[in-house]
């Protein structure tokens, strides 16, 4: 048995398949087709939560993704916990264990929903009233203290599981002719014509099951099938036709460009998942054409009480009568304001709910719907209303009354265990919004409607203001037909669907009840009621944008669905005007929400970003290597030994660089290959020095400027041969460089002959520095002298070492002796391993990227992005004398002549000798006085600030106004601890003549 | 690269493999027209003039690039030889050859699955109405800048910069298990 209130047959369930599931730990059994909201239906369970402010008792108001009341949380295990889910969404497998939300201890039985009692203290705008409590401490309020804890606790619904996400989540670049959103009539249609045209046809539906109504109309014939056999034949073809389906599916987002974003769930509707299998699928579509078939909601009636337990759209009843066999009452009560309600009237009282009263608000209805039930024997009460409802858990009875006048006192109370309301439907223009088409508001039928697409677009059926299934069935086949460029559709031939056009009503329905103590819900989800709308027109709120925020209409996960045309007619209402006076709120993605894991994919734990290694960071770890991140690079940070933190790491590897030789891997460093026969002239234009005479196998240190004239960039450049550079940059600056280069040659200089190629990655570098450096490259070079006389401080050889190709450069950033050994990126690990033998024999290091820092600060060796801000200039550097002002031009060369470059006062780069052992922070204030006061001007800061294991002492370099002036000056760092007294230096602490350089 | 990537082990399915390819030349060329028919001649490979497309030979190859920049192919053990080829061939007109050998890696995809795999990370309609065989640009995978080169229906070729394989190695195997 599937339920007690099961139909012994219709519907699109499998009675045969039985499937156990558990909700608040109660067993109950469903069967195969069910949502969690039918099966639970179909065991008489209409409490299945509370709601969100006030804690009332919840049933199921629809039956698809509009639903606002029935969340649930599903569980497979703790870290596979989502809560929010719609239960009219959530499909049934063997073993599903949901829960309620929002209600303790129980759903029957909830202390929160004192709350309700408490309302008259928690109406519209209450939570921003607590921002403006008294003050009861200096400073505090009682928002502080009282309000914001108790509200936090209170808010949201849901609670996320606080494990990572175990789940894979994919996704799918797409493109296509035509996208069709919406599997119902008007969507399968469309897809069928623009699939037989040979347009490439992507067609997907929020369902498990495409055919949207079609699937609840069993009455219905289309050309000659019965409406569910012409889904499945049109499905059958499309897929033939190589159309590709995407049920369960929802298209949430619409942008630029025919941009469609669609979110597919894969496994949730599994009882077993397969190990590794993806959850949900992303799919960013380029669509040529979009036929948007996203149907139409049916609107609730705005009554008192109108929330219970067993209070239903009269559309969701016959979902859940017609499609899945489940009698949702035993007697029922309809008040609608339009004919479609009939039919679920008609087709209810067919399979034995006693049909208590049809109470239709219009004061003359007329329609094929109305003729049928009064035919049927039916009892329908014309001009009537309902003015409220009796029953706590689930609904007992409906007040009905005539609807005349302002408001009606004298009622009836009707029994009824089944409340059905329809007051008319909503068209779903949210996607056609999104795209950025205007809505019109179709005065008659007081709706709004798609205007002119704003892209390659067409709205078709319900969600275009058409009404019955030969209209949606024939636009959408007209639509997909011109969607895919080959003239009109086809018509068809539908019987059985008899439902009635028109009708609806907007807004509250009149009542003469005591406002203050009865709630018309307008916006289930977030507990508003249409009183609440009203106090914020009288607190003065105007825009809906504005009423919308201060009352939370529509801002709960539904986005107000089922609630933004009722809230809209009743701010219209209260201050006047009509509604396209009062404006729309906007229509914001996603439609539904889509989980994060959807949205990032891939890009989790190894993969959120590329880690770039060098080719010898496997050499580099086995060595023991402490890497850190620069970028996405890994760099060798320090090579501990045993027992060694990074201080004792990097004081050995600067003594042993010093003494002996070290070798580091540098591979990092950009490099830039600038060929042709302007390349030097183009080097002129960007770097500051000047390098037509710069002799091929020399170096040269460049400095290159922004526009602006500041220092932007700096790298030693080779020149291979007279129309060949070999230019490095820094580690960051890579890319930025190549841009900016490439943006001069293309836009500024296009005459010059000459390209750029980025070698970063084809060349490793590795540097050795240091006193031996020269016996340990030597016995591994061939074909390049390596004395000094020959091979002099800053110049460049090609030759071969270990027996393949280098670029060798003799440079140093240490200060010492140094090689920078290129070698093509395959054979460094070989080579790294040759030179590390070699160093390792005599004595010396391996050294990271922290000993690399400290002697280069020794030498007073800057760093672009750490002794420059991005407004310091190569004369603040103290390398005023790389400027070539004698060249015609470079970038940055007239800005370096603006007043406030060359005024007086500048902070200048000095060093800082520090009595002490205390290592200065990088980034403090530099004061001329141990103690200033509060607000006093900082001189200076600090830049780099490192313990010299060669100096034995602290140094730093730092930016200062006019620094060099000050040389021999005491300046004070303040820091917490007490102002740190200073010595103002030059900046190069080590070997100031340079001498070591050219050993 | 790491050993990581080199030892990424052929596609799982049978529907989708991936595979490195074996070192090769590269060379970057840039250059004019005149300049890249004077290559073309040394490199014995057409430098197609079709923006986006791939000429190929037994073991040659060109992909256009850009309006001036080619990345020629060619077998691991040419480079010396094709450097000094085109440098002869190309004396007297203004061009830049550099070799690139080692700055890529080069990974290949096949099977009937494998525009769908390279559709998860990649934008671009891989239709082959719209990205024909023959047809070469570069684009992106994920958060990787990648050439792509479709040497077959179901054949392409990716070339990416070194330090970034083991990125698109670990990508692809993730993305391999979304496909279903």
């Amino acid at each position: 048995m599937t339920g007690e209130h099961r139909l012994a047959r219709g519907g699109r369930v499998d009675r045969a398949r039985p499937l156990r599931f558990t909700f608040d730990g109660h067993a109950y059994e469903g069967c195969q087709g069910d949502t969690l909201a039918s099966a639970l239906l179909a065991n008489g369970v209409h409490l299945v939560g509370r709601s969100f402010k006030y804690h009332r008792p919840r049933g199921f108001l629809a039956a698809g993704a509009e639903e606002p009341n029935a969340l649930c949380t599903v569980a497979r295990d703790r870290a596979r916990t989502e809560p929010n889910l719609r239960m009219t969404q959530v499909e049934l497998y063997e073993g599903l264990v949901a829960s309620s939300q929002n209600s303790w201890p129980a759903r029957g039985f909830d202390l929160g929903a004192v709350n309700d009692l408490l309302s008259p203290l928690l109406g519209a705008g209450f939570y921003y009233k607590t921002f403006m409590g008294p003050r009861f401490v200096k400073g505090t309020t009682l928002w502080a203290k009282l309000f914001e804890p108790v509200i936090r606790r209170a808010a949201g619904l849901g609670v996320p599981p606080k494990e990572a996400d175990p789940d894979h989540y994919a996704n799918r670049f797409a493109h296509c002719d035509v996208l069709v959103v919406g599997g119902g009539a008007a969507g399968l249609a469309a897809a069928l014509a623009a699939a037989r045209a040979g347009a490439r046809t992507i067609l997907c539906d929020e369902g498990a099951e495409m055919g949207g109504a079609l699937l609840c109309e069993p009455d219905a014939t289309v050309d000659g099938m019965p409406a569910a056999a012409w889904v499945a034949a049109t499905l059958a073809e499309l897929a033939r036709r190589g159309a590709t389906l995407l049920p369960r599916t929802q298209g949430f987002g619409y942008y630029n460009h025919n941009f469609v974003a669609l979110a597919q769930r894969l496994t949730d509707h599994l009882p077993h998942v397969p190990a590794g299998a993806p959850r949900e699928r992303l799919w960013q579509v380029r669509a040529k054409r979009v036929v948007l078939a996203t149907g139409a909601a049916e609107r609730p009636l705005v009554f008192p009480d109108n929330d219970r337990p067993g209070v239903m759209l009269a559309d969701a009843a016959r979902a859940y009568l017609q499609r899945y066999g489940v009698k949702p009452g035993t007697q029922a009560l309809v008040v609608t304001a339009h004919d479609a309600a009939y039919r679920t009237a008609l087709a209810l009282a067919r399979a034995g709910v006693k049909i208590a009263r049809i109470v239709d608000t219009r004061p003359r209805p007329a329609g094929p719907g109305l003729e049928a039930a009064r035919a049927a024997g039916l009892p329908v009460t014309v001009g009537g209303t309902v003015v409220g409802t009796t029953g706590s858990l689930r609904v007992s009875g409906a007040m009905v009354a005539q609807a005349s006048g302002t408001g009606a006192t004298d009622f009836e109370t009707v029994p009824c265990d089944l409340l059905l309301m329809s007051g008319g439907f909503t068209p779903a223009v949210h996607l056609f919004s999104q795209s950025r088409g205007k809505l019109r508001f179709d005065a008659e039928t007081q709706r709004y409607l798609p205007g002119d697409p704003a892209q390659a677009q067409a709205s078709v059926g319900a969600c275009a203001g058409s009404w019955g299934l030969a209209a949606a069935l024939d636009e959408g086949s007209a639509a997909g037909a011109a969607a895919a460029g080959s003239g009109a559709g086809r018509s068809h031939a539908v019987t059985g669907d008899h439902a009635g056009e028109g009708g609806g009503i907007l807004g509250a329905l009149p009542h003469g009840r005591d406002p203050a103590r009865v709630k018309a819900f307008v916006d289930f989800q977030n507990d508003v009621t249409a009183k609440d709308i009203k106090l914020a027109v009288r607190e003065g709120f105007r825009s809906i944008e504005h009423v919308k925020r201060y009352t939370t209409t529509g801002m709960a996960t539904d986005q107000g669905k089922t609630s933004n045309m009722n809230s809209l007619a009743i701010a219209a209402g209260a201050l006047g005007r009509t509604l396209p006076e009062v404006g729309l709120t906007t229509f914001r993605q996603p439609y539904t929400p889509v989980t994060f894991g959807t949205f990032a994919g891939a890009a989790r734990d190894d993969l959120f970003d590329p880690v770039r290694r060098t080719p010898i960071h496997d050499l580099a770890a086995a060595q023991g290597a402490r890497f850190e991140d620069v970028g996405q690079w890994k760099r060798a940070w320090y090579f501990p030994e045993a027992g060694e933190d990074l201080h004792a790491a990097v004081a050995r590897e600067v003594r042993a660089t010093r003494a002996v030789a070290g070798i580091f891997d540098a591979s990092t460093l950009g490099k830039i290959e600038v060929v042709g026969p302007d390349a030097a002239e183009f080097l002129n234009r960007l770097y500051t020095n000047a390098w037509t005479k710069l002799a091929p196998g020399r170096c040269r240190y460049g400095l290159m400027l922004d526009e602006p004239g500041f220092v932007m960039d700096d790298g030693v450049v080779g020149r291979l041969g007279p129309d060949r550079f070999h230019v490095t940059t820094t580690t960051g600056g890579a890319p930025r460089v190549l841009n900016h280069m490439e943006d001069y040659l293309q836009t500024e200089f296009p005459e010059l002959k000459v390209w750029l190629t980025s070698v970063t990655e084809q060349w490793a570098v590795i540097a050795v520095q240091g006193p031996r450096a020269r016996d340990i490259v030597a016995p591994l070079v061939e074909g390049i002298d390596l004395s000094a006389q020959a091979f002099p401080h800053m110049a460049i050889r090609e030759g071969r070492i270990c027996g393949v190709p280098t670029r060798l450069f003799r440079v140093s950033f240490t200060g010492e002796l140094g090689f920078e050994v290129n070698v093509p990126a395959d054979y460094a690990a070989a080579v790294w391993q040759a030179l590390w033998e070699r160093t390792a024999a005599l004595g010396g290091t391996a050294y990271g990227t922290e000993a690399m820092h400290v002697m280069r600060a020794e030498k007073g060796y800057v760093i672009v992005g750490q002794e420059t801000d991005g407004t310091t200039t190569p004369d603040d550097l103290g390398l005023g004398g790389m400027v070539a002002m004698s060249k015609p031009d470079f970038v940055g060369k007239r800005s370096l002549a603006r007043p406030d470059l060359v005024a007086p006062g500048r902070k200048q780069l000095v060093g800082l000798a520090i009595e002490g052992r205390t290592v200065l922070e990088e980034g403090a204030q530099i004061t001329p006085t141990a103690d200033p006061p509060v607000g006093t001007h900082a001189i200076g800061h600090v830049t780099s600030a490192y313990w010299s294991p060669t100096a034995g002492t602290p140094i730093a370099l730092a930016l200062v106004e006019n620094g060099r002036a000050r040389t021999g000056e005491t300046v004070f760092v303040p820091m917490p601890g007490g102002a740190i007294a200073a010595r103002v230096v030059g900046p190069v602490f080590h070997d100031p003549e340079g001498k070591r350089l050219n050993g | 690269m790491t050993m990581a990537a080199r030892a990424l082990p052929p596609g799982a399915g049978a529907l989708v493999s991936v595979a490195l390819v074996p070192p090769a030349t590269r060379l970057s060329f840039r250059g004019g027209p005149d300049a890249a028919e004077a290559c073309a001649a040394a490199f014995g490979c057409d430098l197609p003039r079709r923006a986006c497309r791939a000429a190929a030979t037994e073991a040659r190859a060109a992909l256009w690039l850009g309006p001036d920049e080619w990345l020629l192919l060619a077998p691991e053990a040419e480079t010396a030889a094709l450097v000094a080829a085109i440098g002869a061939g190309l004396a007297a007109v203004p061009h830049a050859l550099v070799d690139v050998s080692h700055r890529q890696v080069g990974f290949a995809i096949a099977g009937t699955q494998a525009a769908t795999l390279l559709n998860t990370g990649c934008p671009l309609d891989l239709d082959p109405a719209a990205f024909p065989v023959g047809m070469c640009t570069r684009t992106v995978l994920a958060k990787c800048d990648v050439a792509l080169w479709r040497r077959g229906v179901d054949l392409f070729r990716l070339e990416v910069n070194r330090s970034f394989a083991d990125y698109v190695a670990g990508y692809l195997r993730v993305a391999e298990r979304g496909l279903g």
